[in-house]
């Protein structure tokens, strides 16, 4: 398919993974920032391709999985409402919270729906006036401008029943987090390309300087990966810690002016949880007081409902990068996408989905079709794999 | 099509399904007498028995059941009578058989019009045709409006197995060759990209349709045809990691050799969606004989439902249950089941 297939090419991946091999010289700990990427690297299968000194760890960019286990609390407190329609992107509907998820509060009469835009949420409010419609409003700086734009039309249009329940994020306070702690092994950073698409790369032009990492603004085809990897291995052989852009055919260094404008009118920047990590300071967004009206938090009082994360779970350490999936005693066997116990488990672009779909934690090549399975690296084994396709969910039969 | 046709109940009368069609009395026999007995006429089906009486045939049978959900109920390339039709008599093809009879039961939600209960009819009509089966007897229940989703739809059919073919998952041999008789993905993308109101430049067309004739042109070229699989829910993938598990064999993709339609690859970019997990309705697996592989294809190639068939993998002896993938750039990756439902992600 054209605009894909181009980045998607087998000699030109060859070609760029030679050169990775020869500029290589030292073993290097390298962080892809989004869960996009961490999917295009395992389903391509990248990360096996790449020469031995490149160790890859994920990073904490999958919106679904570091909203806190309080706001999915919330959202199902919210959906189980009579009164309330609850809209939510697809792959919040499965995160578990608490006690449940909205899928079950779904499966229990709650009118739960999903939508791909925001505004779709907006015009549900318009045709339901005797409804109160709650949309789900989660992501990072790439959904935030959808999001305020939604705000603000139900603004104009003088809507009294729409509601956004929040959790917005922003990317740079984590990776700087991560860079600055004391435990941190990542030496390079691969920043998300779309994030940056919307705000631009200054932000990390000063992470960079101050703790002294290079980081590549990447791409999500396999070819711009391996062309991330290429500039970023570069750098540290190098020894320089600059910022630099591998997705130039999105991303200006300055973004996209009319998104950040839309953001910075109708969110503020506020302290944030994340969930498997904790508080960073100016790491979120909130509608600014002149919508307060739209804020479902503030409207509902949602306070004081207690929430608890299952115990057993690593999801903070994976979401730092600091132990992979496969490293979590709950890794396919009490933690699986049937039954996940946290986030990463969940969505798309988390980081131990893409393990247990793509199986990398039995990380035998199958170069060999016989079944002498070669183990590259060696990694427990879960037992009892399963099997269970439990609901096609489409009704396309 | 639906012109040589018209509905026979009087519109002005009952434009639309009301209880009473599923109560048994006046107004069952008469959607009975006036619209689904002419539609389906044949020998075997005869109004208000409780069943019918099949010819002894001698050889062996298969048998089997489908009920049909789809929403919405009409879609580019079929609707749900087509769909009913096709999706049974592809389960009795591929068994090996060839179908013969079908059953046809009709949940229907009071309010339905008659118009689209008339539509559905005929489509089943017009695809028995196609398929060259019978629609022997049937049932209609009517339940309150809000209690169903229009109409759902249970058929059941019995075919006759194909002498000299002998599929099943006790066949499958490492270095079995791995031929996909169609595009992959079409019909759920087709549904999908409606109820989402996606619009492309050309419209994704449901590739629901009777495979049968594909099976004999197998069976008929006198190739050794170890398994048959219809990728329908859970799609390709599905189906490939259910014989892995099941035979304790593994396969090896290459996803540069599988037919995935462009438009069906867009849609999937867009949603998120991967196309190996997206359902078919006119399309199957067919696992050969090592070395048959490139006839089978040919022999498939050669009627207009098989022109994009492709030979996709094989089974081998290692990682049984697993199936493997070579990607387009020369990496590998596992193809998993699908866990749950196909979320569509936030971005």
């Amino acid at each position: 398919m054209k605009y894909l297939d181009e980045y998607r090419d087998a000699p030109a991946a060859e070609k760029l993974l030679r050169q990775i091999k020869t500029v290589v010289g030292r073993p290097w700990v390298i962080m892809e920032v989004c869960g996009s990427q961490t999917h295009t690297l395992l389903r391509y299968g990248i990360d096996q391709m790449l020469p031995e000194e490149i160790t890859l760890v994920h990073g904490p960019g999958c919106p679904v999985c570091v909203t806190p286990v309080e706001a999915i609390d919330q959202a199902v407190a919210l959906a189980g409402r009579p009164d309330v329609i609850f809209v939510s992107y697809g792959d919040m509907l499965r995160v578990p919270g608490t006690e449940k998820d909205l899928l079950s509060v779904k499966a229990e009469g709650g009118d739960v729906r999903m939508v791909y835009s925001p505004l779709d949420a907006v015009r549900l409010a318009r045709e339901n006036p005797g409804r109160k419609v709650i949309f789900f409003a989660i992501g990072f700086e790439t959904t935030a401008p959808a999001n305020a734009m939604a705000v603000s039309l139900a603004h104009r249009q003088g809507l009294d029943n729409f509601f956004v329940l929040t959790s917005h994020v922003l990317v740079p306070p984590a990776v700087d987090l991560i860079a600055a702690s004391p435990d941190n092994q990542v030496q390079g950073f691969l920043a998300p390309g779309h994030v940056c698409t919307v705000t631009g790369y200054r932000e990390y032009e000063t992470i960079a300087r101050e703790r002294r990492v290079p980081i590549v603004v990447t791409g999500f085809e396999p070819l711009d990966l391996l062309q991330g990897i290429l500039m970023l291995v570069t750098q540290l052989e190098e020894g320089r810690h600059e910022v630099e852009n591998q997705y130039t055919r999105s991303v200006r260094r300055k973004g996209n002016r009319r998104a950040q404008a839309i953001m910075t009118e109708v969110f503020e920047v506020v302290d944030h949880k994340w969930r498997g990590i904790g508080l960073i300071p100016r790491s979120g967004l909130r509608l600014r007081e002149a919508y307060a009206r739209f804020d479902a938090a503030r409207v509902f009082g949602l306070q004081g409902i207690a929430c608890q994360e299952a115990e057993v779970c690593i999801s903070g350490l994976v979401l730092q990068g600091v132990k992979k999936p496969p490293e979590c005693p709950a890794f396919g066997t009490d933690c699986t996408p049937e039954h996940p116990l946290g986030a990463p488990m969940v969505s798309s672009e988390g980081a131990c989905a893409a393990y247990h779909a793509y199986r990398r934690q039995e990380t035998t090549d199958f170069q060999n079709d016989e079944g002498r399975a070669s183990a590259r690296q060696s990694r427990r084994q879960p037992e009892g794999w399963p099997s269970v396709v439990k609901d096609a969910g489409e009704r396309v039969g | 099509m639906m012109t040589e046709f018209t509905c026979p109940i009087p519109l002005a009368e009952y434009p639309r399904v009301l209880l009473a069609h599923g109560g048994g009395g006046r107004l069952t026999q008469h959607l009975i007498e006036k619209m689904l007995y002419p539609s389906f006429e044949n020998p075997l089906l005869v109004p208000l028995h409780d069943g019918a009486v099949l010819p002894p045939d001698g050889g062996r049978l298969a048998f089997t059941t489908d009920s049909y959900v789809v929403q919405p109920l009409f879609f580019p390339g079929g609707d749900i009578g087509r769909l009913s039709v096709h999706g049974t008599a592809n389960d009795l093809a591929m068994c090996g058989a060839r179908p013969l009879f079908i059953s046809c039961g009709l949940i229907l939600e009071e309010g339905l019009p008659m118009e689209d209960l008339w539509r559905v009819i005929v489509s089943i009509r017009e695809a028995a045709a196609e398929a060259g089966v019978q629609v022997v007897t049937g049932d209609t229940k009517v339940v309150d409006k809000g209690k169903g989703d229009g109409v759902f739809i249970n058929t059941s059919g019995i075919g006759a197995l194909l002498p000299g073919l002998d599929v099943g998952p006790h066949r499958l041999r490492p270095g079995d060759e791995i031929v996909v008789s169609g595009p992959i993905g079409l019909h759920g993308i087709a549904i999908m990209a409606l109820r989402e109101g996606i619009d492309l430049e050309t419209e994704i067309r449901s590739d629901t349709a009777s495979v049968y004739p594909l099976v004999e042109a197998l069976a008929t070229a006198g190739l050794d045809v170890h398994m048959l699989r219809d990728p329908t829910r859970g799609g390709v993938s599905s189906a490939l990691n259910e014989m892995a598990k099941r035979s304790g064999v593994g396969v090896v993709l290459d996803e540069e050799a599988l037919p995935i339609p462009a438009e069906v690859e867009a849609v999937c970019e867009i949603l998120g969606l991967d196309p190996l997990y997206v359902a078919n309705e006119g399309n199957f697996l067919a696992l050969v004989a090592e070395g048959q592989g490139t006839r089978a294809l040919e022999t498939i190639r050669r009627h207009p439902l098989g022109a994009r068939a492709a030979l996709v993998g094989r089974v081998t002896a290692g990682h049984p249950g697993v199936v493997v993938m070579r990607t387009k750039i020369g990496g590998q990756r596992v193809v998993d089941m699908m866990s749950g439902e196909q979320l569509p992600r936030i971005c």
